[in-house]
C-alpha cells in the first residue's frame, strides 16, 4: 500500500484520526512554550546547524578522532557498509558472549536494518525495554513515530495487550496502572540479561564517548547491568567537541517533547571493570545521501521527531502509512535515499507548508528537500504516469486562454446539468468533499460585462 | 577492501567542501536567581528541591521524609550513618533491592534543573538508575546557568561514565499521560546545600 491508500484506511475513523490528531499537537504545543523560554533559540539553532555542517564535510576524519580515542578507551570499534552486516556484527558478539537473549533500548538504526526479526530467526530473544517500544513489540507492529514508538494506540489496546501478555486485569486502561506492570515485567529482563543494545544520540570525536539520551531510564538499566553492551550508531551521530553537546541537548528535548532535557542523558566512555563495549558505526546509504548535493543536509538529522509532530500530513495519516522505520517529514526526504522505487510516494505525502522546516532545531530544508525528491523521482520514472499526464494536459489548458476559458464554461455547464460527472467516486477531489455550487459566469465574464449593465 | 576502508572513502569522496564551525556556540542565560530558576525548572519536571542549611538539616529532611524506606544506601560521607547496611557489593544486580540511594552530584544546571553525577559518585553505575527512589545533594555554589557552561566545567572523558540527571524516571507513551516512575528511580529529591 502506498501513503495515499494507507492514509485512506487510517482516516476512515475519523474520530480516530481527529485524536491522534490532537494528540500530536499537542506535543507541538508543549515544544512551543520550551522554546519560547530561551531567548537565544534561533541563534542556538543556527549554530547546531553548523555545527553539523561542519561535521558533515570533515566526516572522515572525525570518525577516525572519534575510533581512536574509542579504542584508547578500551572499547570495540566495527564498521558495518549495510544493515545486513550490522545485525550479523550483533549476532557474532552475541555468539561471542555466549548469549541468547538481549535487552534493547531505542534505536531508529536497529528498525532501519531489521535488527529484531533477524535475531528471533537466529534464535536470539530480544526484549525492545522502552515502553512504546515494548508495546509495538507486543503487538508486532513497527513504531509510528520516533519518539513515541506506540502514539497510534489508545490506551484500551494497551490494556488489552498487557492483558494478554503481562497478565493485567482485564480492561485495565489506567496509564499508571499499565506503565507499573511494564517496570515489573521489563526490570526482571534487566536483572537477568547478559546483552543489551543502546542508540546512539551523539558521538564525540573529541573524546571517544556517546550519549545517550532517555527519559525512562531503560538504556542504562540495561546498559549497566550486562556483561556486553553493544551501542550501534550512523556515521551521521559524530559532533566534533565536547562542548558541542550542550549546544545539542539543549534543543533536543524541548523540540521534541517541550522538556528542558531528558531525565537521563547518559556519557559513556568506558566500559565498567568485567564489562566489554562495542560500537558500530553503520553507513546503510548515509555515504550516498552525503554525495547528493541537494539532500545531504538530511544527514543533520537528531531524530527529535519536532516535523512529525506539527506536519499535517503526518498527523491525520499516522506513522504506519509511511511504510518507512522513520515516519513523517523526515522520513520522507530519507527513504528515497534507501529504495527510490519502494518509497516515492512519500515525498508526495506534503502540503509542502514549510512548517517541518520551521521547527527543525538543525535546520534541515525538509520541505524543499520533499519538492526537489518529487522532480528526481519524476525525472527518474518512479512516479505513477497517469500524474505526469494530468500534469501535461493542465499545463496545456492553463498556457492556452483560449482552451482555458473553454474548459472553464464547459466545466461550469457540466456540474450545473450533470452534477454526477464531478460528484462521482472517480473524482479523487470529491473524496470527502462537498462539490461547489458553479458560479453562473466566470470572473473574466463578469469583467468583461461589467460596464455594459 | 573492508568495510571500514570502504565507509571512509565513501565519506571522503562525497563530503562537501569544509564547513567552518560557528564562531558563536555558547550563549549566556541570564537568570538572577540560579537557586530559584532550578527549583522552578525541578518542579516542573517532578522532582522536589529542598534548600537546607547544612548536612545536618539534609539529614534531618531524609529522616523524616523516607522514614518507611527499610533498605537504604548512601554514597554520601556525611550521612553515611544514614545507610542501612554498607552495600559494598561486588555485582551490581545485588542493588535491585534498593529502597533509597543517597548520592553528591558535582554541579547543576539551572536552565533545566539537570545534575552532573559521575561514576566515582555513585560506585556502581546502575545505582541511581535501579535505586526505588534518589536523593541527590548539590551544593548551591555548584549551581552554573545553562549547559554551555556545564561543558565549559566538565572534562567529560574523564569519567568511564556520566549522567545529567533531570527529575525522576518517567514516561508518556501511554496516549501522552505523565507517568512518574518508569525503570528508574520513582521519586527524585534535590537537596541543596547552602553552606558546605
Amino acid at each position: 500500500m502506498n501513503h495515499s491508500e494507507a492514509a485512506e484506511v487510517f482516516t476512515e475513523d475519523v474520530d480516530r484520526t481527529t485524536w491522534h490528531d490532537k494528540t500530536l499537537w499537542f506535543v507541538r504545543e508543549k515544544r512551543d512554550k520550551a522554546v519560547f523560554q530561551i531567548p537565544e533559540w534561533e541563534a542556538l539553532r543556527e549554530a547546531a546547524s553548523r555545527i553539523k555542517h561542519n561535521a558533515l564535510s570533515n566526516l572522515d576524519e572525525y570518525l577516525l578522532e572519534f575510533e581512536a580515542n574509542a579504542i584508547k578507551n578500551g572499547v570495540k570499534v566495527h564498521w558495518a557498509a549495510d544493515g545486513r552486516e550490522h545485525n550479523e556484527i550483533v549476532l557474532q558478539i552475541l555468539r561471542e558472549t555466549g548469549a541468547t537473549q538481549m535487552v534493547k533500548s531505542k534505536s531508529m538504526l536497529t528498525e532501519e536494518c531489521h535488527l529484531n526479526d533477524f535475531l528471533i530467526e537466529q534464535g536470539v530473544d530480544v526484549v525492545d525495554t522502552d515502553l512504546g517500544e515494548r508495546v509495538v513489540q507486543l503487538a508486532g507492529e513497527p513504531p509510528s513515530h520516533i519518539v513515541m514508538p506506540c502514539i497510534h494506540k489508545k490506551k484500551e489496546e494497551i490494556g488489552e495487550l498487557f492483558h494478554e501478555h503481562l497478565g493485567t486485569e482485564k480492561g485495565a486502561s489506567d496509564p499508571k496502572y499499565l506503565a507499573e506492570a511494564a517496570r515489573q515485567h521489563l526490570r526482571e529482563k534487566f536483572l537477568t540479561r547478559r546483552a543489551a543494545l543502546t542508540g546512539v544520540n551523539f558521538a564525540i570525536a573529541e573524546t571517544g564517548g556517546f550519549v545517550v539520551c532517555t527519559n525512562e531510564g531503560n538504556a542504562d538499566m540495561g546498559a549497566h547491568l550486562a556483561d556486553v553492551h553493544i551501542a550501534s550508531m550512523g556515521i551521521e551521530k559524530i559532533i566534533p567537541k565536547a562542548r558541542h553537546t550542550g549546544v545539542f541537548l539543549r534543543l533536543l528535548a524541548r523540540s521534541a517533547t517541550g522538556q528542558p532535557i531528558t531525565t537521563y542523558s547518559s556519557h559513556f566512555h568506558r566500559p565498567r571493570p568485567g564489562q566489554t563495549m562495542h560500537i558500530i558505526i553503520v553507513d546503510n546509504g548515509r555515504t550516498t545521501q552525503l554525495g547528493r548535493p541537494d539532500f545531504r543536509n538530511s544527514l543533520k538529522c537528531i531524530r527529535c521527531g519536532a516535523c512529525m509532530n506539527t506536519c499535517p500530513v503526518y498527523r491525520r495519516s499516522g506513522g504506519h502509512s509511511y511504510h518507512n522505520a522513520v515516519a513523517g517529514p523526515i522520513g520522507s526526504i530519507l527513504a528515497p535515499n534507501l529504495d527510490m522505487r519502494k518509497n516515492a510516494d512519500l515525498p508526495f505525502a506534503s502540503t509542502l507548508c514549510g512548517s517541518c522546516s520551521n521547527v527543525c532545531p538543525v535546520k534541515i530544508d525538509i520541505h524543499d528537500q520533499l519538492y526537489k525528491w518529487r522532480q528526481v523521482l519524476v525525472a527518474e520514472g518512479y512516479v505513477d504516469t497517469t500524474k505526469k499526464q494530468g500534469m501535461k494536459l493542465m499545463a496545456s489548458v492553463l498556457s492556452s486562454p483560449k482552451l482555458f476559458r473553454f474548459s472553464g464554461k464547459a466545466g461550469r455547464t457540466m456540474m450545473r446539468l450533470v452534477p454526477f460527472s464531478v460528484s462521482n467516486p472517480l473524482n479523487p477531489w470529491f473524496k470527502q468533499r462537498e462539490m461547489p455550487e458553479p458560479p453562473k459566469e466566470s470572473f473574466r465574464e463578469w469583467y468583461v460585462n461589467r460596464d455594459k449593465k | 577492501m573492508t568495510s571500514r576502508e570502504r565507509i571512509l572513502s565513501a565519506v571522503k569522496q562525497n563530503k562537501p567542501e569544509l564547513q567552518p564551525l560557528p564562531e558563536t556556540a555558547t550563549f549566556q542565560s541570564d537568570y538572577p536567581d540560579l537557586v530559584a530558576k532550578f527549583s522552578e525548572i525541578l518542579r516542573f519536571i517532578g522532582g522536589t528541591p529542598v534548600l537546607v542549611a547544612n548536612y545536618e538539616e539534609a539529614e534531618t529532611y531524609i529522616r523524616q521524609t523516607y522514614s518507611d524506606l527499610p533498605r537504604v544506601v548512601s554514597k554520601v560521607p556525611a550521612l553515611n550513618h544514614l545507610a542501612t547496611t554498607d552495600w559494598d557489593v561486588v555485582d551490581p544486580h545485588q542493588l535491585e533491592t534498593v529502597d533509597l540511594a543517597i548520592i553528591q552530584g558535582v554541579f547543576g544546571v539551572a536552565e533545566n534543573s539537570a545534575i552532573w553525577v559521575p561514576e566515582e559518585q555513585t560506585g556502581h553505575r546502575v545505582l541511581p538508575f535501579i535505586c526505588q527512589h534518589l536523593v541527590l545533594l548539590v551544593n548551591t555554589a555548584d549551581l552554573v546557568p545553562n549547559m554551555h557552561d556545564a561543558y565549559e566545567r566538565l572534562n567529560v572523558g574523564e569519567s568511564g561514565f556520566g549522567v545529567f540527571i533531570a527529575g525522576p524516571s518517567k514516561t508518556a507513551d501511554i496516549e501522552q499521560a505523565l507517568v512518574i516512575g518508569a525503570h528508574g528511580a520513582r521519586s527524585l529529591s534535590v537537596v541543596l546545600l547552602q553552606n558546605s
